[in-house]
């Protein structure tokens, strides 16, 4: 038996289906959810996926989280469901109140697309465990709207509770305040990051690296050892 | 407000006298009363509107079409191509059941008018091209052509362009995989904005614009019909019919790109299940065009009530609804029995999809409004009987001037330090520079299947994840050497996609392409068309690549100046296997690097001649297909057999540029040693064609020359991956980091 993956997809999702394939490349059984259906057809793990959901039209993330999906989502991460939110599922994580803070316009105004270097600082998420505190890895970042903001009082919590998980090295793409990258919630199930494990699963495609499998194998790990 | 009674076939009939305003549309006196002549009375207003668009430039090819047929008649024998030119775009089998459908075509005018806009609904036409087929869209590609760098204006222009290109297809979720960055003050007030689109089926999947089977529903879906894009309609419809309107909506559309994804979703869905008849995308001409094409392709005819079409602005006149070029929309012919199924599909994507006529066993296109007829014509001749033009074309009086002006008696550099200076020069020059600035805008990533993209020579996208095959992308045209030689100069631009899609290891199949040219009406810029389309025809027949479709975008000109000629050429190529591609960088100190191929004095319309003495003048690098041909087979069989792990074609900028690039991509320098018969000038800046420097492990070096001998391909050594910078030996060194500044900051500093 395996873990069973689902994958939201949004109007306007753009790499559910290679989440898909990260999650099939890592050993677990991807399953498709839809963004009408309440239903989460009772997988272990849900990933929300990159994309422009609803265009980003009103702002990244905000209308999505009002999806009938999400109703289920939101109280099932509540309740242990792990959770990871790649980019604009990120950013519903945050419309939702799942994470805390919210995501502003890159600070040079342009999209990004790069191949991104970040360091792992926690490896005690339910997303991370396959990585080691302190690893460095490169995988790739695009995004518009990918500046983390936060007031003071709430990044000091996050780094006092070890809630910071990923922090770009060497340059800080869009503006993001301590340079953070990805964040976890109190229980550490919910993850939100900003670029993209799910392009860095295979050695030819993309920039050529795997650095982004660990996501999907310490998930798999957690649900099959569980 | 009062109005103007309805101008009805029949109202049309009973008053034949009434003016119309044929000339304000763009139609010429005798075009005009050709309309009559078919009709057998005067048009509607509706009429006019559909045949004055459909009858423009830039629909019905008038200027073009006499040349254009050449890419028919010289068509070499594929086995490859599904289908030709005609559709929407061209078919190509790549083998293993696979498909490949691929297009290239401008929105010149409107990037210059409105950047970001232009340039994103540019890239959302060439997309339902591809859609409109039955392929899922897999990739794109822009190759852009500006202003002078630092011309005040390029700055406008180009953030915008690039803005527009990435805002729409980075939300589309297509990896933005190659194309090409180019500065001229030739394209001043005239940008080339070219967009490319590569889409994927299977055989059995390939759908036509054709609207067949009486009975047959034709569902408009996607965006409401708005004002947007009206153009000339506005002018018939405000000023004809309803003087107390207001007129002049924006020409140029507004894009949405959101929208556009939930169309491509829908529509292959709408595929999946094999729902769809017939189908057509709605982009110039909008409805016009789409009913026109779909009932003249098809059996019989078709009748449409325009009150049925869902509206963003209620006040539209029936002439503004057919003309309008709304974006996002397409039109599908589907059998009555699958039209609720359809509905449904097109709801699950909140896609607005209404039934707005059907298809007859007439012969006529008839359009009713408020339960009157306001069209009855045959549609063959609005979409396929339009004019043709035999343009008069003569050879400029400037051009034996031109290429009697020989770039190879330019002052070259005297001394190594001189050398030094221009090479350095040279990788920071706006064209050669790095345009990682603009192609970072662009995802490569989405879909997870990108193999290889920009600054690679070619594309590169897996299309089957179990074999492993992959299909490549090219664009190239360089409009100095289309001055210098039209028909040389497409010919360059053919050889140059072509080589670059066989240095990553991809066999070229078939060709796509983009005619950016001046006024057909300056039989000087006629002949330059003419030239370039007679020297593309020759060469592909030669190649063995036919053209499957492509663009002709006229009027590039500002008063007497017209672009240079600028044909833009994307090879299409397949590879078995994606894991055997080649990059361009350095992979391992150590490895050998061989230049292949004939190096000769050849300067006419160089990076070096622009860069150091801004000059063209002379003649182009001489073409040899046969050598293109030997050139390509060899870098394919070293990629499939291991015998190369690098590769990368020369072209502007010569062999340094492209040593540069190399070693920059892949963080190793290279000592280099000028061979014997060659000055180094030459050797570093000659654009001489058909060649590629390789970089050839050593355990493979006997393997690799041996069968460049046998072959009869020039094959020399010329040095050596290694160290931390480029090393000319005897000449100079120029450290990686010292180039890397150099190439990578120009970009940033005009346009950031």
């Amino acid at each position: 038996m395996t873990a069973r993956i689902g994958v939201v997809t949004f109007p306007g999702s753009l790499d559910d289906r290679d989440t898909q394939r990260a999650i099939r490349l890592a050993g677990a059984e991807p399953v498709a959810l839809w963004h009408k259906d309440k239903d989460l057809k009772q997988v272990d793990a849900v990933v929300l996926p990159g994309g422009f959901s609803y265009g980003d039209y009103l702002r990244a993330g905000a209308i999505s989280r009002f999806s009938p999906v999400m109703e289920t989502v939101i109280e099932q991460a509540k309740a242990g469901l792990p959770v990871l939110g790649i980019c604009n599922g990120f950013q519903v994580l945050t419309e939702a109140h799942l994470l805390p803070g919210a995501m502003l316009g890159n600070n040079h105004l342009h999209f990004i697309c790069r191949d991104q270097k970040l360091r792992v600082e926690h490896a005690d998420t339910a997303w991370t465990s396959d990585y080691t505190a302190g690893q460095e890895i490169r995988i790739p970042l695009k995004n518009m709207d990918g500046r983390y903001v936060a007031d003071s009082y709430t990044l000091d919590q996050l780094e006092a509770e070890g809630r910071v998980v990923f922090r770009y090295l060497d340059f800080n793409p869009n503006g993001s305040l301590r340079d953070i990258a990805g964040i976890t919630n109190e229980a550490g199930n919910v993850v939100g990051l900003m670029p993209h494990p799910e392009h860095a699963v295979e050695p030819l495609i993309g920039t050529g690296r795997t650095d982004g499998l660990p996501f999907f194998t310490s998930i798999l790990k957690k649900l099959v050892n569980a | 407000m009062s109005r103007t009674p309805l101008d009805t076939v029949e109202h049309a009939a009973a008053t034949p006298d009434v003016a119309l305003p044929w000339a304000e549309l763009g139609l010429k006196k005798d075009e005009y009363e050709r309309v009559v002549e078919i009709l057998g009375r005067r048009p509607t207003g509706a009429e006019l509107a559909m045949y004055s668009v459909m009858w423009s430039e830039h629909c019905s090819y008038k200027s073009s079409k006499v040349h254009l047929r050449q890419f028919g008649e010289k068509a070499p024998e594929s086995d490859a191509l599904l289908v030709g030119i005609g559709e929407n775009a061209g078919v190509v089998d790549v083998g293993q059941g696979y498909a490949v459908t691929f297009k290239v075509e401008s929105h010149n005018h409107p990037s210059y008018v409105e950047p970001y806009q232009g340039a994103a609904t540019g890239v959302g036409g060439i997309v339902r091209d591809i859609i409109a087929m039955g392929a899922r869209p897999v990739a794109v590609v822009d190759p852009l052509r500006f202003g002078a760098a630092d011309h005040p204006d390029t700055k406008r222009v180009l953030p915008g362009v690039v803005a527009g290109i990435g805002g729409y297809g980075n939300c589309l979720g297509l990896p933005n995989i190659g194309g090409e960055v180019v500065f001229d003050p030739c394209y001043q007030g005239n940008p080339l904005v070219n967009a490319g689109c590569i889409g994927v089926m299977r055989h059995e999947d390939i759908h036509l614009a054709k609207a067949s089977g009486a009975g047959n529903k034709v569902i408009l879906y996607g965006a409401r019909t708005g004002g947007d894009g009206i153009g000339g309609a506005s002018i018939l419809a405000s000023e004809t019919f309803d003087d107390a309107k207001p007129s002049k909506r924006p020409a140029v559309q507004v894009g949405d790109p959101f929208q556009e994804k939930l169309l491509i979703e829908c529509t292959l869905e709408a595929f999946r299940e094999k729902l769809v008849v017939g189908i057509q995308d709605l982009g110039a001409a909008g409805l016009s065009c789409a009913t026109s094409e779909l009932a003249s392709n098809g059996s019989g005819g078709m009748t449409v009530v325009l009150d049925d079409v869902p509206l963003r602005d209620s006040t539209l006149s029936p002439e503004e609804i057919l003309m309008s070029e709304s974006q996002e929309r397409m039109c599908a012919v589907v059998e009555p029995g699958k039209v609720d199924r359809f509905l449904e599909i097109c709801e699950k994507w909140d896609v607005i999809a209404t039934v707005i006529g059907e298809v007859t066993d007439g012969d006529r296109l008839e359009i009713f409004w408020h339960g009157e007829k306001i069209v009855d014509v045959d549609p063959r001749t609005v979409a396929h009987e339009g004019p043709t033009y035999e343009r008069p074309y003569a050879r400029p009086s400037w051009q034996d001037a031109l290429q009697a002006d020989d770039a190879g008696k330019l002052p070259r550099p005297e001394t190594s330090q001189e050398l030094k200076d221009q090479v350095l020069k040279l990788v920071a020059s706006p064209n050669q520079a790095s345009k990682k600035w603009i192609t970072s805008q662009y995802d490569h990533f989405v879909q997870g299947n990108t193999v290889l993209a920009q600054p690679e020579d070619s594309g590169m996208i897996r299309i089957d994840e179990e074999t492993g095959l992959g299909v490549a992308i090219a664009t190239d045209g360089n409009g100095r050497y289309a001055k210098l030689d039209p028909y040389k100069g497409a010919q360059l631009a053919l050889a140059e996609a072509y080589r670059n899609v066989a240095t990553t290891g991809a066999k070229p199949l078939a060709v796509s392409d983009c005619l950016n040219f001046g006024s057909p009406e300056d039989p000087a810029v006629m002949w330059q068309f003419a030239e370039a389309v007679r020297g593309l025809a020759d060469a592909c027949q030669q190649l063995g690549t036919p053209v499957t479709g492509g663009n002709v975008s006229l009027y590039n000109q500002t008063g007497e100046a017209a672009i240079h000629p600028t044909p833009v050429v994307a090879v299409l190529g397949v590879i078995d296997d994606v894991a055997r591609r080649t990059p361009v960088g350095f992979q391992e100190e150590g490895q050998l690097l061989y230049l292949l191929g004939d190096t000769r004095e050849e300067f006419g319309g160089s990076a070096w001649s622009q860069v150091v003495h801004d000059h063209l003048g002379g003649l182009p690098p001489e073409v040899d297909l046969e050598r293109e041909r030997l050139l390509a087979e060899i870098l394919i069989s070293a990629s499939r057999d291991g015998m190369i792990d690098s590769a990368h074609d020369l072209s502007d900028g010569g062999l340094v540029q492209a040593v540069v690039e190399s070693a920059l991509l892949g963080g190793k320098g290279a000592r280099l040693v000028v061979p014997d018969g060659l000055d180094a000038f030459t050797f570093l800046f000659s654009e001489s064609a058909g060649r590629a420097i390789v970089a050839v492990p050593r355990s493979e070096e006997v393997r690799f020359n041996d069968m460049c001998g046998a072959r009869g391909l020039p094959a020399t050594r010329i040095g050596v991956v290694d160290g931390d910078a480029v090393d000319v030996q005897g000449e100079f060194a120029l450290s990686l980091q010292e180039l890397r500044e150099a190439h990578e900051a120009t970009i940033p500093a005009l346009l950031a």
